[in-house]
């Protein structure tokens, strides 16, 4: 398969660990995202099962106290270490210059410092357990943040440090897409998924440097009580509410644009059709990543912003349906009349639409005031995001990954147990979440370790679906490692798609193509 | 589309670029992506700035009495001046005048210093004062109720942007080292340009701090 002489695969490229830690290679790099951004997922995992399990009776396992940093660990670990780096790091690295035709990414050392970064983030953030922790939940609200002592100082610099490795990644595929795509690889033949990678990037590099502020004012709050967001010193809470979102909603588009990006691959491949709608996928990417910037104050209804903010927040929130519909559209007429073939990453793909779906509907019920006044705070929010972070972005994740898993190592995977990681995935999700809608609109509230007893039967069931989401993950990681010993060799193109990344070897080489792609026609010349 | 101008002096750009233009524009871009982020970055403080300002005019005015505008004024002085040398600097560099480039670059560091001698001076002042941030205040008020808060400004924002003044010496020394061992010249000259766009946008932020700060009425 490999021509003689073309070079070794990347894999091969260099041996030891030392040739790891200073590779420039942006598939090498991507792959060592992925290793840690999978143990923090097991972290940030387990932390969700302990606090299902304490939710499973109304009884107590853990005191308040500690129920509440499990919660904060869950969430801040989930978010700034899981989700918000996940797609673009690892798959948007690997990927991004083979959909480009690109021979690496525009600032290589650039690319290794901010997987150092990362690293020095993350560890920093797991390090707060040892100054007693953080309680604060992972939006590190004021004023409480500031009067509660353990780790919130370091915690913040922490997610300060994970921001800046974001922007460096983001401002790195910016330049990237600008300025190494291959010959005849004009702006409307990229890949779907560089577009949304792309857009992402924009949320990146433009909203990120206002989450860095806001935390860097906490922690100078906390440490010299500089009173920005102190009543007592004249200073307002709700500044850094609006701070905070201002950040943290941009930041759900960065955690679903790429996921979106995933889906469009995967249902284009696997229904054997052109896309439908390319256009309109790739600049409902944009809109969205625009939009996404005005909406913030729907965190922050019952807040006590004035009347005529909420009204408006309401309806720009409403407006992002759009475009999210139109991909979700799109994405049907792609498979209608298409030869849609099941297969593992597909299923995945569609599992996303369903649940993708739902947490979208529900986020468009949370934007009218009036029901948000109800269900603010309550675990209907709490299903509703989990619907769309896990059931679109882990999903997407799920999926992407056994898409290009045989071109990541050139090994295939077993098909069935795939499908089984599906069924148990898919299944246990829905197990644990849907009740909570139901639990949100009776009203339970969240961030609490206990509840009143007619609470109790659905958060049993909820408890049970998150032992099964768990057998899920362990199958699929079960998955990739049997894969990685025993899988058979993959050939260069198992799915017969049509992107680039696909024409080159399995795994690539180590400068992606054997010579420079000369590209004459759109990604997705199916029929 | 390589026009062939941008050359390193080894004739080498890095592997994955098709030429040296083209990892020129690619490198140049990213300057100005990150330069972005830093605006960003103190677009929040300015907003909040604003926002504390409507809520409490009082406190900026009574603040902005205990700074000195002369001192304000040498420093916005000795930053202009730094930008223009840090430009002609780079001007140099592309004519192949490297040591003419070079006494550019030192002067900048030097304004550089300045300025931060001049801050130091002003904060030990306030700090005799009792004119710390926030709660640590320990101060006179004149019977001005939250005026901690002008000086949880004064300090987070001139803070932040020395921060920055240090950053920028430390590269402008890092380039003149490099432009002293003669790694520079009229083909090639990008890790200049890029910490001179970086040098004339920590300049800029000092434009707004000084009128803000200094020049309350
Ligand atoms: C159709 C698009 C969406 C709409 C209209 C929407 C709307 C909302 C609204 C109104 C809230 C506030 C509820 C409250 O606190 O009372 C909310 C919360 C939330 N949404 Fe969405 N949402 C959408 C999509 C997403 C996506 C794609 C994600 C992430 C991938 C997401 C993640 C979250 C999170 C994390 C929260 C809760 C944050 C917290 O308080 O801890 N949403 N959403
Ligand atoms: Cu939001």
């Amino acid at each position: 398969m490999s021509t003689a002489g073309a070079g070794h695969n990347y894999l091969e490229h260099g041996k030891g660990l030392m040739s790891w830690l200073t590779t420039l290679d942006h598939k090498r790099i991507g792959l060592m995202y992925g290793i840690f951004i999978a143990f923090f997922f097991l972290l940030g995992g387990i932390a969700a099962l302990l606090i299902r399990l304490e939710l499973f009776g109304v009884g107590e396992m853990f005191t308040g106290a500690e129920y509440n940093k499990l919660m904060t660990y869950h969430g801040a670990i989930m978010v700034f270490m899981v989700i918000v780096p996940g797609i673009p790091a690892i798959l948007g690295n690997f990927f991004l210059p083979l959909h480009i035709g690109a021979k690496d990414v525009a600032f290589p050392r650039l690319n290794l410092l901010s997987w150092y970064v990362f690293m020095a983030g993350s560890i920093m953030a797991v390090c707060t357990l040892l100054l007693g922790g953080v309680d604060t939940g992972w939006t590190f609200y004021t004023p409480y943040s500031i009067g509660t002592s353990g780790g919130v100082v370091l915690m913040v610099l922490a997610v300060f440090i994970l921001g800046m490795s974001s922007i460096l990644t983001g401002l790195n595929f910016i330049a990237t897409v600008h300025k190494l795509r291959a010959p005849g690889m004009t702006m409307n033949r990229i890949p779907l998924f560089v577009w949304s990678i792309y857009s992402t990037a924009i949320l990146q590099v433009l909203a990120t440097p206002v989450l860095g502020i806001t935390v860097l004012l906490l922690a100078m709050e906390k440490v010299f009580g500089i009173g920005f967001f102190d009543p007592a010193l004249g200073g307002d809470p709700i500044l850094f509410q609006h701070f905070f979102w201002f950040y943290s909603h941009p930041a759900v588009y960065i955690m679903i644009l790429p996921a979106m990006g995933i889906i469009s691959e995967l249902i284009t491949t696997y229904s054997r059709k052109t896309i439908f709608g390319y256009t309109a996928i790739a600049y409902s990417s944009l809109a969205i990543a625009g939009v996404s910037f005005f909406v913030w104050g729907h965190h922050m209804f019952v807040s006590g912003q004035s009347a005529i903010a909420g009204i408006l927040f309401s309806l720009i929130t409403m407006l992002v349906g759009v475009p999210t519909a139109i991909k979700l559209f799109n994405w049907l007429f792609t498979m209608y009349k298409g030869s849609v073939q099941l297969q593992s990453p597909m299923l995945y793909a569609i599992g996303f639409m369903f649940l993708f779906t739902i947490g979208g509907v529900t986020g468009i019920m949370l934007a009218v005031i009036g029901l948000d006044v109800h269900f603010h705070d309550t675990y209907f929010v709490v299903a509703h995001f989990h619907y769309v972070m896990v059931g679109g972005t882990l999903m997407a994740i799920a999926g992407g990954m056994l898409h290009w898993w045989p071109k990541m190592f050139g090994k295939m995977f077993s098909e069935y147990w795939a499908r089984i990681s599906y069924l148990f995935i898919f299944i246990g999700f829905n197990v644990t979440f849907f009740p909570q809608f139901i639990l949100g609109s009776m009203g339970m509230p969240r961030r609490y370790h206990t509840y009143l007893p007619e609470y109790e039967s659905l958060n049993q069931i909820s408890t049970v679906g998150s032992w099964l989401i768990g057998t899920g993950f362990l199958v699929l990681l079960g998955v990739f490692i049997h894969s990685l010993m025993y899988g058979k060799k993959a050939s260069e193109n198992p799915w017969h798609s049509k992107t680039l990344e696909w024409q080159t070897t399995s795994p690539p080489f180590h400068e992606n193509f054997e010579e420079t792609p000369v590209v004459t026609a759109g990604p997705y010349e199916y029929r | 589309m390589s026009t062939g101008k941008i050359i390193r002096k080894d004739g080498h750009y890095a592997h994955h670029f098709e030429s040296a233009e083209q990892e020129y524009t690619s490198s140049k871009q990213g300057v100005w992506l990150f330069l972005s982020t830093e605006i960003l970055m103190f677009g929040g403080l300015f907003v909040a700035f604003f926002i504390y300002k409507g809520m409490y005019p009082e406190i900026f005015h009574k603040g902005a009495e205990s700074l000195s505008w002369v001192y304000g004024a040498i420093n916005t002085a000795v930053l202009l001046t730094s930008s223009l040398t840090m430009a002609l600097g780079i001007h140099y560099i592309q004519k192949g005048k490297n040591s003419a480039a070079l006494t550019q670059l030192i002067i900048t560091v030097l304004c550089g210093a300045i300025f931060m001698g001049i801050k130091y001076i002003e904060y030990s002042h306030k700090f005799h004062l009792g004119l710390y941030p926030g709660q640590m205040f320990s101060g006179e008020t004149g019977g001005v109720e939250n005026l901690p808060l002008y000086f949880s400004f004064y300090y987070m924002m001139t803070g932040l942007h020395g921060i920055h003044v240090l950053l920028g010496m430390g590269l402008i020394t890092w380039v003149a080292i490099r432009t002293a061992r003669g790694d520079f010249g009229p083909k090639y000259y990008t890790p200049v340009e890029g910490v001179g766009l970086f040098w004339h946008v920590v300049d800029l932020i000092w434009i707004y701090l000084f009128p803000l700060l200094y020049l309350v009425e």
